[in-house]
């Protein structure tokens, strides 16, 4: 299976979900008009429209219960739709049960199993399709060498770290080749050093396999440096896509600028605009001591390494910045703020 | 240190109670080889091993003995179906009114064997069943699905839905999912359920009075056998083998269930 040129008839799009929403409650699949919501029932995922490229790393990101993991599910076939499309690589798989789907997910919590050596289960796919035992175990083998376990294939689920266990079902994901990954907060459970390591890696083996990536965490930051493409959850409703630049640069709404990197949201009022509100990421306002510019006042200083949080009250509006540490402010000092008019970002309301 | 003279205290009243729980039953054991076969005089004037020979060529023993196996493996499978099927949807299904389903599945367990045993006689007249192997079966069952019930439902909690949904994302068809990682999981809360169910079934006495009609269980035998002035030894034979043939399942799935805090059922109340 050697695939030199991808050959043209390959869709471009991996998946399309188009008027998506899953709802959870007393009320049963279908009797639900679009649009309106009973009392007791929640649309964890409400309306989703969504293109994801083939190849592409594409990540979820949203507050917890935005809808996420529910829709991770749909695409997974672990839900039943209320209404709404779902195809992958062009094929309408809607009602389809998980084993038919060429999809395969890298859990939270695993889901290793634990009577199986880490061998049988990085191999468990193949062993499911019949494969030979050489030929599986040969295979299982490749995939441990790839994600740094050879020499653990013996051992028991059990006996691993969480680091361990995290790559032992990636590979196990990984083994029969699908042609889309999900990974829902596969690095959640790991200490940031391990977490720091695992993104690269996993964004290595993402390119190098050429398998697309759908990844979901409420974690901005992993998600700023790992994915080619963003969207935002809210409320089961995706409020802005985009890369990872266009969401950090260009908010579109007082949400995405505060989730997505802690923007300050600004009233036009206050930044001499006529009305409306205004995205300021806080590495942008200048603080200076004296000089023109904004009037505010200090109300707290947090000391975060290479960079200081300075908290400020600008009449009555809070605002933040983000210092270079080796300057010193300190409570309750007046002083000017400055931006350049550019970084002013116009949300919508 | 303190805790060691607390323990020992504790020690000798641990002793006592298990003195009490098995002299009677080493007593049973004793009487097995006495050469006296009228009165248990203590202690016994002679010992010898005649009784066992007797009580082997006796063809009413034999029948009974085989009675009782065939009884409490067809009891144990019945047992291990049911038991493991209903676990399994009680498990999935979220429904009002679980608990009270739940509790009326594990009731025959703490049921008085009479009121069981009451309740099988007159529906089985009712239905118009001849009392025999069939009925004997039924009774037990009751009380065996219990045991297979209790260990499966606690097994089946522990283990994420995840994995299931594991299974079936990497391919795996229902049944390859059923036989690659839900059997694995269960293997041994079954085994201990079926353990266990065997070993009640094959002492019961009281449901299979109402149920056996015609037909000797070797329990009832036993008892039939106690109210003979002659030969009494040969029913202190006879209880060694009932106690070998109930206790190694026990102690088996004890161990099976080890560390699963899952002995749920191991005793069935009168
Ligand atoms: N099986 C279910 N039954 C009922 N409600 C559910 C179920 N699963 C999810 N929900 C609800 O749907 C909403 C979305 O949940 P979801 O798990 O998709 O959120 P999420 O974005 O993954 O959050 P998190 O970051 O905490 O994992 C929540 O309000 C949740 O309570
Ligand atoms: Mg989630």
């Amino acid at each position: 299976m050697t695939a030199t040129l991808t050959p043209p008839s390959i869709p471009s799009l991996a998946v399309e979900l188009r008027g998506l929403v899953c709802t959870f409650g007393t009320v049963k699949s279908g009797t639900v008009k679009s649009g309106t919501v009973k009392f007791g029932t929640v649309n964890a995922v409400d309306h989703v429209d969504l293109e994801i490229r083939a190849g592409e790393f594409y990540s979820l990101l949203g507050p917890s219960g935005s809808g996420k993991t529910t829709c991770l599910r749909l695409i997974g076939g672990f839900e039943r739709p209320t209404a709404g499309q779902i195809r992958l690589f062009g094929q309408d798989v809607t009602g389809q049960p998980p084993y038919a789907r060429d999809v395969n997910t890298v859990f939270q919590d695993y889901a290793l199993f634990p009577h199986m050596s880490v061998l049988d289960n990085v191999a468990y796919a193949l062993t499911v399709r019949g494969v030979d035992k050489a030929t599986r175990n040969k295979r299982a083998g490749e995939l441990l060498e790839l994600v740094k376990l050879s020499a653990f294939a013996s051992r028991r689920p059990a006996q691993l770290s969480g680091g361990q266990r995290q790559r032992v079902a990636l590979a196990r994901a990984l083994v029969n080749t699908p042609k889309l990954l999900l990974l829902d907060e596969p690095l959640g459970a790991l200490d940031l050093k391990l977490r720091e390591a695992m993104q690269t890696e996993l964004r290595s083996i993402q390119q190098s396999l050429g398998i697309t990536f759908i990844y979901v965490t409420h974690d901005q930051g992993e998600v700023l440096s790992m994915s080619d493409r963003v969207a935002v959850f809210r409320d089961g409703r995706i409020e802005q896509e985009g890369t990872p630049q266009d969401l950090y640069e260009y908010p579109r709404t007082a949400f995405v600028a505060d989730f997505v990197g802690g923007a300050n949201v600004l009233p036009g009022a206050l930044v001499g605009r006529v009305g409306g509100r205004f995205a300021l990421r806080p590495e942008r306002v200048e603080v200076s001591a004296d000089g023109p510019g904004l009037n505010a006042s200090i109300t707290s200083v947090h000391y975060l390494g290479a960079q200081t949080r300075l908290e400020l009250d600008a009449n009555g509006v809070s605002i933040h910045a983000l210092i270079a540490s080796s300057r010193k402010f300190t409570p309750g000092q007046t002083v000017n703020l400055r931006w350049d008019a550019a970084d002013l970002r116009p949300l919508e309301d | 240190m303190r805790s060691e003279r607390s323990s020992w205290g504790l020690r000798v009243a641990a002793y006592l109670g298990v003195a009490f729980l098995h002299i009677p039953l080493l007593l049973i054991i004793l009487y097995a080889f006495t050469s006296e076969d009228r009165t248990y005089t203590f202690p016994p004037p002679g010992l010898t091993l005649k009784w066992f020979g007797v009580a082997f060529a006796r063809q009413d023993m034999w029948a009974a003995l085989w009675l009782s196996v065939r009884v409490a493996t067809v009891a144990t499978l019945i047992a291990l179906a049911l038991g493991a099927m209903v676990a399994a949807a009680m498990a999935r299904a979220r429904f009002r009114g679980k608990d009270s389903i739940s509790l009326l599945i594990t009731l025959p367990i703490a049921l008085p064997g009479i009121v069981t045993g009451i309740a099988l006689l007159s529906s089985i007249k009712r239905a118009g069943l001849e009392p025999g192997l069939a009925t004997i079966v039924i009774g037990h069952a009751t009380f065996c699905i219990v045991t297979v019930y209790n260990n499966v439902v606690a097994r089946l909690r522990r283990l994420s839905p995840s994995q299931l949904e594991a299974s079936q994302d990497l391919g795996a068809r229902p049944f390859q999912t059923f036989r690659y990682v839900l059997l694995p999981h269960l293997a041994t809360a079954l085994l201990a359920g079926g353990l266990l169910a065997f070993a009640l079934s094959f002492d019961e006495v009281i449901v299979t009075t109402f149920t056996a009609g015609a037909e000797q269980t070797l329990p009832i035998w036993l008892f039939g056998e106690l109210f003979k002035p002659r030969q009494r030894p040969v029913t202190n034979v006879v209880a060694i083998l009932v106690m070998l043939v109930t206790l190694l399942p026990i102690l088996l799935s004890q161990r099976l269930t080890q560390g699963h805090e899952e002995m749920d059922g191991a005793g069935k109340s009168t």
